[in-house]
């Protein structure tokens, strides 16, 4: 078992195109930074500098917006589903 | 350039108008590929802001998982202006993540309080909005997406 990662249309040039990528780690940002290591360049579109969460992107651990369960922080597991969408908002 | 039908038009300026002055937003789903916006799909703008619009966060993953679900894509991404021009703002463009949607933007800020009187305009454009670079388009409004199409049956009686 893995931990499903959703892909979002303009995050699928890291992915050669898949909709869905596996991964594995105890938290979201241990997850993210092994999506990283098989998609190079993903983790860079998804967290700052600062190692946080880019306020253009929301993700979410089975439904839930990880904004309110802890962020990068939030604990995963196998089996979970995680979702990446682009915020879609303006001025 | 952007093809749309009469009907998804009035309803996005509709929507524009009601919440006028606060930005009003949404999207047209359409089959994906097709570049065809088929299904209206009005949201509420979580922001409630005349300078500033988002989609709340459950109801972007309820929207996209649907879509998801009918493989559809989001072909026009609307918002207004209720103050200024309908051209995209710095903000609109930072944010802007669908390289193939069209990105339609409408301006109430000269619109009357009732449609068609004298001096009721709402302004109606379409852009593309690919790695920050702004690209305008032509909008064209068709009766119908039936016309021009051969129906698939004719029953006479």
């Amino acid at each position: 078992m893995a931990i499903e990662v959703r892909i979002p249309t303009i995050l699928r040039t890291h992915t050669g195109g898949n909709k869905t990528v596996e991964g594995s780690g105890a938290t979201l940002g241990a997850l993210v930074d092994d999506i990283d290591t098989q998609h190079p360049g993903i983790k860079g579109r998804l967290v700052t500098d600062e190692g946080k969460l880019h306020r253009f992107v929301n993700v979410y651990v089975n439904d839930e917006d990880v904004r309110f369960t802890g962020s990068l922080d939030t604990a995963v597991k196998d089996g979970d589903s995680v979702t990446i969408l682009p915020a879609v908002a303006g001025g | 350039m952007l093809r749309i039908d009469r009907a998804t038009y009035d309803a996005i300026v509709a929507h524009a108008r009601e919440d006028h002055p606060d930005e009003a937003c949404g999207v047209v789903a359409g089959p994906e590929d097709s570049d065809r916006p088929e299904r209206f799909i009005p949201m509420l703008n979580a922001a409630r802001s005349p300078t500033f619009y988002e989609f709340d966060s459950g109801d972007l993953l309820r929207l996209y998982r649907d879509m998801d679900d009918r493989d559809e894509v989001p072909v026009v991404v609307y918002h207004s202006h209720t103050a200024t021009e309908a051209y995209p703002s710095r903000t609109d463009i930072s944010y802007a993540s669908e390289p193939h949607a069209h990105y339609v933007l409408v301006s109430t800020r000269e619109h009357g309080t009732q449609t068609g009187l004298v001096g009721d305009e709402v302004e109606f454009r379409s852009f593309r909005i690919v790695d920050g670079v702004v690209t305008e388009e032509d909008v064209d409004v068709v009766e119908s997406y039936l016309f021009g199409h051969s129906p698939a049956t004719v029953v006479y009686d």
